[in-house]
């Protein structure tokens, strides 16, 4: 089974600052470390490969320095990474990230299975990953929490929901995002880090993916950020105790003052 | 201090620090309270090839030096050293294997402990031979194809836990120290048993057992090395393994001087934090001072031996009774820094101290460790 994992070097959420400036991510100086849920999503897919054989490659757009990432998803496991890194994709949005990687995921050729993280700590959106599905033209199942079956034309897997799973069959090529849940991320081996030392990052620009130019980046992104600031702090707060009548009763006196 | 690492041995420290931090300090005291054998974060030490750090590349392993185990350990022992003497007393059971075992018994035994599959112990002291090895009981008899042991191991580390154990038995007593050879004996061998976990004050998470030879029979091809080569095996493998020892001390010392000093930074009597008393900051010091001279003897010794040089003995004894004497006083000097709270079980460094005193007495109590010294210097001026 050839498996693509899709990852993202994140600001670690230790330490988040927003610059006052621009009202955007503060990223300088910040310690940058792969997206979470992206770490269960190599595991899962290094563990798929050791039962049914294949190979993981693990892709990410970003700037040069997200080679780290890659590099750390082979010392686990993943055998090649390949970074999308171009100027021109800066200030790209879900939609414009999920066309590029698309364009990525053809110029790598067939896969039976990718695999991303439920969504990244720092955007939170979550839609990157059934955007790229959409883009691809292949299912999706999002929050993934348990792969019960997994064959080379089928996969049959718990998807997490509100008030339990629904257990879900779907035909390969696929795309699933993943949750915490679903497995428990291994240390980098010894081997793997060497392995990953010596393993060259294969680094793809706009031109060798053959993306449209009008579609990537900022002038690809329909969605423009207008504005971004911390939430306000929360209002003081107060817990009543007694009765439900004596905590009503307070509540009126307190109410009472802004009447 | 920088101690100028290559590339690889600081990728050992870091996997070793990001298993001690990720998986064993949360889960150390836990272990410690319930006497609970660690497997599941050896499986994971297994995956992540620090079992494979002392064997070598053609038996699955990554074929480090004593440095390299030494870093590990050093990490490992930041956390917690029951833990890392499971870690540690596996290697030690693959020790003679590797110093005196035939080519047949290396491909055999290696891979799965390099691994992480398999565990190992080492079988040595008994209740009558501790210190003096020479006291040993345990009796191994050839009787046709098979060599039949019988004799009970007292104290053995991975006890009930190993699937290897190598195993010191007389072959011969009339001939003295040439009459001891050793065997590898297998979980599941007719005969063996071991006895139930020893409860021990400090280094709980690891296990502590009888073995039991019962008319224990073995085939021939078990014996490691030539009969009668036992005591020499023994010799060579403590050598190879007491500067691990010295890294558990090194860990120890590290943990107590974090612990001590991040607590003197907070807490306030008198209206300051004790950090700014000099009482308190000339404990502090000594502590690191100590550590630091510790670390450059151990980690000098450790380089030292891996050019296998013929003073070994002396060297690694002198840095194991260095760096566990340290880790013993300056574990006291955490809690005394620490007062009441140091005491209590909800602070760490009550536990370390509690396990830094195994540090001076297994492997060779640090009063042999002197005697080794004492005798090699004797031996030294003889010669000038």
């Amino acid at each position: 089974m050839n498996i693509v994992v899709c990852v993202k070097q994140v600001p670690d959420a230790k330490d988040v600052r927003l610059d006052p400036e621009t009202n955007t991510l503060a990223r300088e100086g910040v310690l940058s470390i792969m997206n979470p849920y992206d770490q269960h999503a190599v595991e899962e897919a290094v563990r798929l490969k050791e039962q049914l054989g294949g190979e993981v490659t693990v892709l990410s757009m970003g700037p040069p320095q997200a080679q780290d990432v890659l590099k750390q998803a082979i010392s686990c496991g993943a055998d090649r990474g390949v970074l999308v890194s171009d100027r021109a994709f800066a200030g790209a949005d879900t939609w414009a990230t999920s066309y590029t990687l698309a364009k990525a995921v053809k110029k790598l050729g067939s896969f039976d299975l990718i695999i991303c993280g439920k969504q990244a700590i720092d955007g939170d959106t979550a839609q990157v990953g059934p955007g790229l599905a959409v883009q691809l033209g292949i299912p999706f199942v999002t929050c993934v929490q348990k792969i019960r079956e997994a064959g080379e034309t089928e996969i049959i897997m718990e998807r997490m929901m509100d008030d339990g799973y629904d257990v879900i069959a779907a035909e390969c090529p696929l795309l699933l995002t993943v949750v915490k849940d679903i497995n428990e991320p291994r240390v980098p081996s010894l081997k793997g880090k060497l392995k990953a030392k010596k393993t060259e990052i294969m680094v793809f620009n706009a031109e060798d993916v053959g993306a449209d130019p009008a579609k990537i980046g900022l002038a690809g992104s329909p969605t423009q950020v207008v504005d971004v600031f911390p939430p306000p702090p929360r209002g003081e707060r107060a817990l009543l105790t007694g009765s439900i009548d004596e905590q009503v009763e307070q509540l009126v006196h307190k109410i009472a003052v802004y009447l | 201090m920088d101690y100028f690492l290559t590339e690889e041995q600081n990728m050992i420290v870091e996997i070793a620090r990001q298993i001690t931090d990720e998986q064993i300090i949360p889960n150390r005291a836990e272990l410690d309270e319930k006497d609970e054998f660690p497997r599941k974060i050896l499986e994971n030490m297994g995956q992540a090839d620090l079992f494979g750090v002392p064997i070598p590349e053609e038996y699955g392993g990554f074929g480090g030096g004593c440095l390299d185990i030494v870093l590990a350990l050093e990490q490992l022992g930041r956390g917690c050293i029951g833990v890392a003497t499971a870690f540690a007393a596996s290697a030690l059971g693959i020790y003679p294997i590797l110093i005196s075992g035939s080519e047949e018994m290396k491909q055999k035994h290696l891979p799965a402990v390099a691994a992480g599959q398999k565990f190992a112990a080492f079988g040595l002291t008994e209740a009558n031979a501790g210190s003096d090895a020479s006291g040993i009981q345990t009796t191994a008899e050839l009787d046709g194809n098979e060599w039949v042991l019988n004799g009970t191991k007292q104290w053995i580390t991975n006890g009930g836990e190993a699937q290897i154990y190598t195993i010191v038995a007389i072959t011969d007593r009339s001939r003295g120290a040439r009459g001891a050879s050793m065997f590898v004996v297998e979980e599941g061998d007719p005969g063996f048993t071991c006895g139930p976990k020893e409860r021990k004050m400090g280094i709980r998470a690891s296990s502590t057992t009888e073995l039991i030879f019962k008319d224990c029979r073995i085939p021939a091809d078990r014996l490691i090395g030539r009969k009668g080569t036992g005591f020499i095996t023994v010799m060579k493998t403590l050598d190879s393994s007491r500067p691990g020892i010295a890294a558990l001390g090194l860990g120890i010392g590290q943990a107590c001087v974090d612990e001590a000093t991040t607590y003197a930074k907070q807490r306030i009597q008198f209206d300051k934090p004790i950090i700014s008393f000099q009482a308190i900051q000339h404990i502090l010091a000594d502590m690191a001072i100590q550590l630091e001279a510790s670390r450059a003897l151990v980690y000098s010794a450790a380089k030292h031996i891996d050019a296998h040089p013929k003073d070994m003995s002396k060297v690694s004894s002198m840095c194991k009774v260095m760096a566990t004497d340290m880790a013993m006083k300056v574990s006291i000097d955490a809690v005394q820094v620490m007062g009441g709270y140091g005491y209590m079980r909800e602070y760490p460094v009550e536990k370390m101290m509690r396990d830094a005193k195994i540090l001076q007495i297994y492997e060779g109590t640090n009063q042999v460790q002197r005697n080794v010294i004492g005798q090699e210097l004797n031996k030294e001026y003889s010669r000038k």
